[in-house]
Parts: structure tokens; C-alpha cells; sequence
């Protein structure tokens, strides 16, 4: 197929971007997104031009790392995907395609489609682990018997990527199903309760410092979620919140 | 210079005990003066550094990706082997061992594999405490699954996400420290080589990726945890940013490479579908649980289904070849990762490979839907279910185990797995091979360390189901924080490492002209032209099956792509900016280095062992007829290459293997 390709360009953090117009011809279907992305790039390179920059590296849909925004949704038109595995089996032939990078004031651009997404480290560092040291003098693994239902749903809370999608959709760029998802992994299990009630304080202290806005309950963040992150996950830190706050 | 494994004298059971015990340590207020430079922050040098940082070392951890989580360890799937023996089904320390030394086909050193077992049971206890969420049964107990080329369930998994889950565990066990400031993160840098002032390595030379400034990072130590070099192939399961620039710039400048030519190429992964695909992507061993892989058993029938004609599921029992349990009656469909792949290999080039490229084979779950739904049907107390609604209790089990893979599979392939048989194909996924380290961890320049799969250590020849994740957690947390203490003692009173030395600035002076080259060669072919090229070659000639012509030919072959790319390479924009391209080229010219050393290692290996099946030596009758065939009167040693100059001018070393508390036998998995 060929497409025409909007694109947002931008040279460093501090230059102003803007958008440019690019076609690429005799697209598989069979690509993925990014593929498509590697056809053009090569044919800048080879035209003397400066490629497109953009986040990308597993290309398996785990690391987290690629992060477009694709005609005005995070990853794109697929659901469930990140825009590595997005194919173009889920565009058609003529259509125009508009690329930016995930826009939030707390991601600001590095460069062209690239997002500085430091504030989420920043977050994690502020509460999300268990102070255990990695001294290999812990307990047996199972001397504390884990209800199947809370592991699981502890797992499913801990395979958010830390993408950054559910604060590019959010018409507030809210963090808080990111945050929410790393709350309720430690809440749901009895290793993470010992520090819960800081954890969760100093998390969203941290998330609000960062400068992500707060949540109105629109949703749009668990829809655009590559790995389907549950909104439960963000009413289980409010309650984390609230109770931890009220015990002072 | 001679090679000293360090070995430690003793019965194999009590050598890592006695080691701890008697190794010089460094006082808690001494530990506050010493540096530590990690590079590469996956489960290895992300435990590593988040460990060292612990103990109170000041460590600096350095990531090309914008956070440690996305190291590549992070899409490890199917799990890690511990010798809990929860399952009660014979497992041990020493049984794990056995299983590891025999899966590695008798290449791999002993002490160090014990060790591994040893601290393989603290591993899960530790990550538990840590908060991963592993899998549990109703009970609340951890579960358990098998993996390839053992007959033990000793496998702890966090859905097929294991190993995101394990390098989380990793990371927030850094990030507690990040916080406390005893890891200073580097995150978007990337190494480009080490500092050895008077034969010490004392730092590194690295590039911010933002800003494209070089920066000169001074330490006691260098541990480098950069992963392997699956790359080298162009096409393989790696990140596309995994490289072997870390590890190769540090055997330039005196850390022997060992067993280059040992590379696992997995047998369950999607095919390729085109010549623009820039990755392969692994579907988790764990699937052999549960799946049976076959092809048809008629030519006829191959025909057909290329051609459309036919349906795989329209295909009766008889019709179709379950090689893996016919070839391997005991192992079955979970035989390990070089047998199976080999399996697939003979089969589709003897023209039974399932789709248009002819290069896949079916894995059938079928039967799993089956098995699974009649035992559901039964705890249910549903009375003579009907045939679809066993499949549909059946499909919520697989479901449940593999959900993640089936989703994956759907979205690249666009058919239905629970529908159809999945279709797949061997691919580059793993090196057992790399920089070579004695039982310390420390390679052959003093104070530089090598750490998961950048180390050669533990997998010999080819490498087990859910054991990577398993060392390089066990390099990270319970290994390197010992041994390196032992060397670091001897520091306590040297002080901060100044950067403003001859070595630094010529090591600044190195990487400065190498990208200045890259900026100014008026080329007019881009990186991705060469790596390409070499990904070829090394896939056709030095790929799952090797003969001396061959390998030959490629050394050859890949020299002149070098040479080619140092005249004609092109790279747009400038070095002081974020620039992919030159990122990329100074990884693809270390490649170019690597695949001659690789091929040449491979040429040198007369002998099939393991990942590496030499043509020329193979069992010619027998009931192992067409089995590879070793050679340990020759070759029971690690190869390990000293840098010369030119790849093809490497040194070989040999470090004789012993194997005291293992018979060695043929690998035999009938």
C-alpha cells in the first residue's frame, strides 16, 4: 500500500517542531508499525536526510520504550498492542497517517517522535519497591501462602510497561493508572503491606510534583492501555490513599 | 598469559562455601569510598548494581534505553529454575547441576554450574520478598512448570512474563537505592570503552545519547552486564538496541572472548515473513508443555497446504509426523533447544516446512485442549460433554497459562491459535559464548567483571530453558557482591580515580576519532545495508549447521563487508545531537569484528557439541545415527580468544575442562 505520513518533527527539546509530510510506497501489510517506520527512515538516509527519531526496542511489546501517538491515539488503532506490534494490516492503501510523540507537559520532547519520561522513574523511586535487601537471607519462598486470586491479580496490576499511553490519552495527563497499577501490586500481597501506607503517599506526592494532572474518571487511559490495565487499579490507590492518610 | 580458572580446591559441595568463607572482605565504612561502574542494567548488572549499592558501594549503572526497565531481560517468557524441589519430584542441587552441565553438552565449567545451583533456591526466596508475582496454585503455594531437556518441574513463572516480572523486581531494588543515592543512573548512555590504568580497569569512556557529549566516568571497578551478541545475525530475538559494543570494546583491550561459535537458535519462534522484518519473536519454550509439533507425513499434503488447498486440522492422526516423539520417545516434544531446532531444520529441508517459505513446522495444541477439557468437564461435573465443549473448557486452560502468547501470535500472524495449529520456526535467541571469566567473575584485565549472558560461564554449549534468568539473577545478587569484595580490599586506601590522566585522555581520543570518522566519511550506504549483509552471511554459513568450507568462506567474506564498511558507511546529522544512526554504526563495525571471530572459533571447533553442529561430525550409524557427534578427546575445553589486532589474527587459549563429578556421556534424549 502507500501512504502518506504526517509527521512531528523536532530537533532538540528547546527547538520548535513542527509537522512534515512524508509518502512511502509498497507497504506489506505484513509489517509492523514500526517496519514501515525503518522503510522510510532508510529512504531518508539514503535521500541525505536526517531520519526520524523514535523510541523502540524489544519490538515484542514488553520493554515499554516505543511510544507514538497515531492518528490521535496512543499506539494507535489497534487495541491491547503497543505500536511495535501494531501491523499495517490495520491501515489501507491511500490513507494519510499523522504521528506525534505521547504529548503531556510532564514528557517533554527530546526529539522528534522521542519523550523524556523521567518523571515515571522518579515516581518509582520515590516508593515503588519493598525495602528488602537483596541479601539472599530472606524466608523460605513459601513459608507465606498467597491466595491464587490476590497473586494473580497482583501479577495482572504488574505487567503495566511503563509506556507512558495512559498519560498521553488522558485529557488531564494523569499518571495515575500508572502509579495505581505499582500501588496495587504491593497492596494486594503481604510482602508490600508493611510500607503501604507511605508507599502510597510518597508515590503520589511524587506524581504530583512531577506536574501529571489528576483523574476526572473518563477512562480513556485503560482503553488506550497496551497491556489492558484495570481502572480498578486507580479507585484501590484511592482507597490505599485515603486510608492512609486518615491513619496519619 | 596462562589461564587461571580460580578454581577453588575441595569437594564440588563445599568449594563456594569455603570460598565465602575465606575471601578478604571490605569493612562496611571502607565500601564508602569505593567505586563501581555497572554497564547494562538488565537482571544481571541491574541486581549487580542494586547489590553492590546495598552493601554501601558507591555504584554508577549505565543503560542505553531511557530506564533499566527495559533492559532486554524483560521479555524473557517462560520462567527460572530453582532446585526447590517443591513438587517433590526428585529435585536437588545436585540433580539441577547434572541437568545443566549434561544440557550444555560438557562445555561448561563445573564449579561455576554448581554454584549456580547452589544459590538457584535463594533466588526465588529472594524475589518473593521482593514482591514479584509469581505464579501460585489454589493452595497459595508457588507452582511450578517444565522446561526442555530435564524431567523435574522445576520451573517458577510469572505468566510468559517472567522475566519482566523478575527485572521489575531487579529495578526496584535499584530504584530504593537510586533513591538513597548509592546508584548514580545513567540512563541514554552507552559505553564506549573501558579505562586501564596500570593494567586496572579504572573507568570508562561513555556517550550521553541526548546531548552526543563523551563523558569520562572513573571507578574501582568496571562490571559489565551488557548482554549477548545474538545481534551479530541482523535478525534474532533481541532488542533491537542489544549489542556487544561493552563487551567487545573490553576484549580489545585484553579480556579474552571465549566460545564465540556457541549460539542457541530457539526452536519456537514465529518465521520470518519478508525481507523488510527487523526482529523475530519468540513464543516461550513453555508452550512445549502443551503443544506437539509436527509436519505432514506426505508430500502431498505439504503441497496442499502451501497451496491453500488444505487445512492443517483436516489432517488425520496418521497423516501427520510428531518427529520430535518419534526421533526422541523418552523427551518428546520438551527434548532441548538445539535438538528440537536441529529437528526442525531436517525436516524442512527435506521439503516438509509448512508455509510459502517452507520454513515452519506446526505446534499443534489440539490435544492440550482436549486433555485439559475432559479433566475440567470431570471437576465440573458436566456428563458426557460434547466434543465442543470440551474444547472450550480446554481453551480456557491453555488460556489461562499462555493467553499472552496466543494474543501475541494473533496479532503478528492474523490466525486464530486456539483455531489453528501455530506455525513456527528456530531463531537466534541466546550466546553461551562471551567475554571469559574465571570463577570470580572477573575476566583476564583485573578489576573489569562480566556478568550474564556477556559471560561465557555456565551454559556451555547450549543453554536450558529458564536458565538464563536464573544466572544472571545469581551473578547479580549472590555471586559478583562476593568476589568482587575479595579484590576491592585491596583498594580501600586508593582514593577517587582521577579522570584527568594520559589514560583517559587517550581513551577520550579513541572514541573521539572513531565518531568524528563516522561524521565526516562521505559514504553512501547506511548502516542497516551492512548489517544486513553480515546478518546473512552469518545465517547461511555459520547458522544451525556448520562445515569447514563454509565457515571459510564467511571469514573471508565478512572481512571484505568490513572493509567495504569502513570506506562507503554514511551517517546524517552530527555527533552532537541524539543520533540513532551513529549509535548504530559504532555497534554494527563492532559486529563486523565479532562475526570473523565467531566464524573463525566455529572453523577452529571440528567437533559438533551442543549449538554448534559441525556437518562433518555427526554419528554415521547406531541407533544415534544423524545425532551430532562429540569429540572430548580433542575438545573438552573453552576456547578462549586474545585480541591481536585482527579478528583473524586472534590467539587461541585453551582452558582445559575437568570433569570430576560428572560422567561424561553422550547426550543422549531417546
Amino acid at each position: 500500500m502507500n501512504l502518506t505520513l504526517k509527521i512531528w518533527r523536532q530537533k532538540d527539546s528547546k527547538a520548535k517542531g513542527q509537522m512534515v509530510d512524508y509518502k512511502v510506497t509498497d507497504i506489506s501489510e505484513h509489517m509492523s508499525f514500526l517496519e514501515m517506520m525503518d522503510v522510510l527512515n532508510e529512504q531518508l538516509v539514503n535521500s541525505g536526510e536526517e531520519p526520524v527519531a523514535f523510541d523502540h526496542d524489544c519490538r515484542e511489546g514488553i520493554c515499554g520504550m516505543c511510544s507514538m501517538y497515531i492518528n490521535g491515539e496512543a499506539h494507535g488503532p489497534d487495541r491491547g498492542v503497543t505500536t511495535c506490534q501494531l501491523h499495517m494490516r490495520m491501515f489501507n492503501d491511500g490513507d494519510t497517517i499523522t504521528i506525534e510523540p505521547f504529548r503531556a507537559a510532564a514528557f517533554p520532547v527530546i526529539k522528534d517522535l522521542v519523550v523524556d519520561r523521567m518523571a515515571f522513574e522518579r515516581i518509582q523511586q520515590a516508593g515503588g519497591y519493598i525495602s528488602v535487601n537483596t541479601s539472599g537471607n530472606t524466608q523460605d519462598a513459601n513459608s507465606i501462602p498467597i491466595s491464587k486470586h490476590a497473586a494473580d491479580e497482583a501479577m495482572d496490576a504488574a505487567t503495566c510497561i511503563g509506556c507512558g499511553a495512559c498519560v498521553a490519552s488522558c485529557k488531564n495527563s494523569s499518571a495515575m493508572l500508572f502509579v495505581g497499577a505499582k500501588v496495587s501490586q504491593y497492596a494486594l500481597l503481604p510482602q508490600g503491606q508493611v510500607e503501604a501506607a507511605d508507599r502510597v503517599q510518597n508515590m503520589v506526592a511524587q506524581m504530583d510534583l512531577e506536574g501529571f494532572g489528576n483523574c476526572t474518571n473518563t477512562g480513556a487511559c485503560e482503553v488506550e492501555c497496551p497491556k489492558g490495565i484495570s481502572l480498578e487499579n486507580i479507585a484501590r490507590m484511592n482507597r490505599e490513599y485515603l486510608s492512609a492518610t486518615l491513619k496519619g | 598469559m596462562a589461564l587461571d580458572s580460580k578454581v577453588p580446591k575441595g569437594p564440588i559441595k563445599d568449594k563456594w562455601t569455603d570460598y565465602k568463607n575465606h575471601i578478604d572482605l571490605v569493612n562496611p565504612a571502607n565500601k564508602r569510598h569505593i567505586d563501581v561502574i555497572v554497564v547494562g542494567t538488565g537482571l544481571a548488572g541491574g541486581s549487580a548494581a542494586a547489590t553492590l549499592a546495598e552493601l554501601g558501594y558507591n555504584v554508577k549503572a549505565f543503560a542505553y534505553q531511557d530506564s533499566p526497565r527495559r533492559a532486554h531481560s524483560i521479555a524473557a517468557q517462560g520462567g527460572i529454575n530453582a532446585a526447590k524441589n517443591y513438587q517433590g519430584d526428585g529435585d536437588s542441587t545436585y540433580r539441577l547441576f547434572y541437568d545443566t552441565v549434561k544440557g550444555g553438552d560438557y562445555r561448561s565449567r563445573e564449579a561455576n554450574v554448581y554454584r549456580l545451583a547452589e544459590v538457584s533456591a535463594n533466588i526465588i526466596d529472594q524475589c518473593v520478598a521482593q514482591g514479584v508475582p509469581f505464579a501460585r496454585d489454589y493452595g497459595g503455594l508457588l507452582d511450578n512448570r517444565s522446561f526442555g531437556g530435564v524431567l523435574v518441574s522445576r520451573t517458577f513463572y510469572a505468566k510468559g512474563q517472567t522475566g519482566q516480572q523478575l527485572l521489575l523486581g531487579a529495578y526496584s531494588a535499584m530504584n530504593r537505592q537510586i533513591a538513597r543515592g548509592k546508584i548514580e543512573m545513567f540512563n541514554r548512555h552507552e559505553m564506549l570503552d573501558v579505562v586501564i590504568v596500570d593494567g586496572k580497569a579504572r573507568g570508562i569512556i561513555a556517550r550521553n545519547l541526548i546531548t552526543g557529549e563523551i563523558e569520562r566516568h572513573s571507578a574501582h571497578a568496571v562490571v559489565v552486564g551488557s548482554g549477548g551478541y545474538g545481534n551479530v545475525y541482523f535478525l534474532s530475538t533481541n532488542a533491537m538496541g542489544s549489542n556487544a559494543t561493552a563487551a567487545w570494546k573490553i576484549h580489545k583491550k585484553g579480556a579474552y572472548f571465549a566460545n564465540p561459535c556457541y549460539t542457541q537458535i530457539h526452536p519456537t519462534c514465529i518465521p520470518r515473513s519478508g525481507d523488510y522484518q527487523s526482529k523475530l519473536t519468540l513464543m516461550s519454550e513453555s508452550l512445549r508443555n502443551d503443544g506437539r509439533i509436527w509436519v505432514p507425513k506426505n508430500m502431498e499434503d505439504v503441497m496442499a497446504i502451501r497451496e491453500g488447498r488444505k487445512k492443517p486440522t483436516e489432517l488425520s492422526e496418521d497423516e501427520r509426523d510428531y518427529y520430535l516423539e518419534r526421533r526422541y520417545p523418552a523427551f518428546g516434544n520438551l527434548v532441548p533447544r538445539d535438538v528440537a531446532s536441529r529437528a526442525a531444520k531436517e525436516r524442512c529441508d527435506a521439503g516438509y516446512g509448512v508455509n510459502a517459505t517452507g520454513e515452519a513446522v506446526y505446534l499443534d495444541f489440539a490435544s492440550a485442549f482436549e486433555r485439559y477439557g475432559k479433566e475440567q468437564a470431570k471437576i465440573h461435573n458436566i456428563e458426557n460433554p460434547s466434543p465442543a465443549k470440551i474444547k472450550e473448557l480446554g481453551q480456557a486452560i491453555v488460556e489461562a497459562k499462555y493467553g499472552n502468547l496466543f494474543q501475541m501470535y494473533e496479532k503478528i500472524i492474523d490466525q486464530n491459535p486456539y483455531e489453528t495449529p501455530m506455525m513456527i520456526y528456530p531463531a537466534v535467541h541466546y550466546t553461551m559464548g562471551g567475554v571469559w571469566v574465571d570463577y570470580n567473575l572477573m575476566t583476564t584485565i583485573p578489576g573489569c567483571y562480566c556478568i550474564g549472558e556477556a559471560n561465557f560461564s555456565d551454559h556451555g554449549a547450549n543453554r536450558l530453558g529458564a536458565s538464563a534468568l536464573m544466572q544472571g539473577l545469581a551473578d547479580g545478587y549472590f555471586v559478583l557482591p562476593y568476589t568482587i569484595g575479595d579484590y576491592l580490599s585491596a583498594d580501600i586506601r586508593t582514593g577517587k580515580i582521577p579522570t584527568d590522566s594520559k589514560e583517559f585522555d587517550e581513551a577520550e581520543k579513541e572514541v573521539t576519532e572513531r565518531i568524528d570518522f563516522f561524521m565526516n566519511n562521505k559514504g553512501t550506504k547506511s548502516v542497516d545495508y551492512f548489517h544486513k549483509k553480515l546478518g546473512k552471511i552469518m545465517w547461511d554459513k555459520v547458522g544451525m549447521s556448520r562445515n569447514a568450507e563454509g565457515l571459510t568462506e564467511a571469514m573471508a567474506e565478512i572481512k571484505a563487508i568490513r572493509a567495504e564498511f569502513w570506506k562507503d558507511i554514511y551517517i546524517p546529522g552530527t555527533a552532537n545531537e541524539m543520533n540513532p544512526e551513529l549509535e548504530k554504526a559504532g555497534r554494527v563495525a563492532d559486529f563486523l569484528e565479532l562475526g570473523e571471530l565467531f566464524a573463525k572459533d566455529a572453523l577452529m571447533r571440528e567437533e559438533s557439541c551442543g549449538g554448534h553442529f559441525r556437518e562433518e561430525s555427526a554419528e554415521l550409524d547406531g541407533p544415534q545415527k544423524g545425532e551430532a557427534k562429540r569429540n572430548d578427546e580433542d575438545f573438552a575445553f573453552v576456547a578462549a580468544w586474545e585480541y591481536k589486532g585482527e579478528p583473524g589474527d586472534a590467539v587461541l587459549h585453551k582452558e582445559e575442562l575437568e570433569f570430576k563429578d560428572i560422567e561424561l556421556k553422550q547426550r543422549s534424549y531417546k
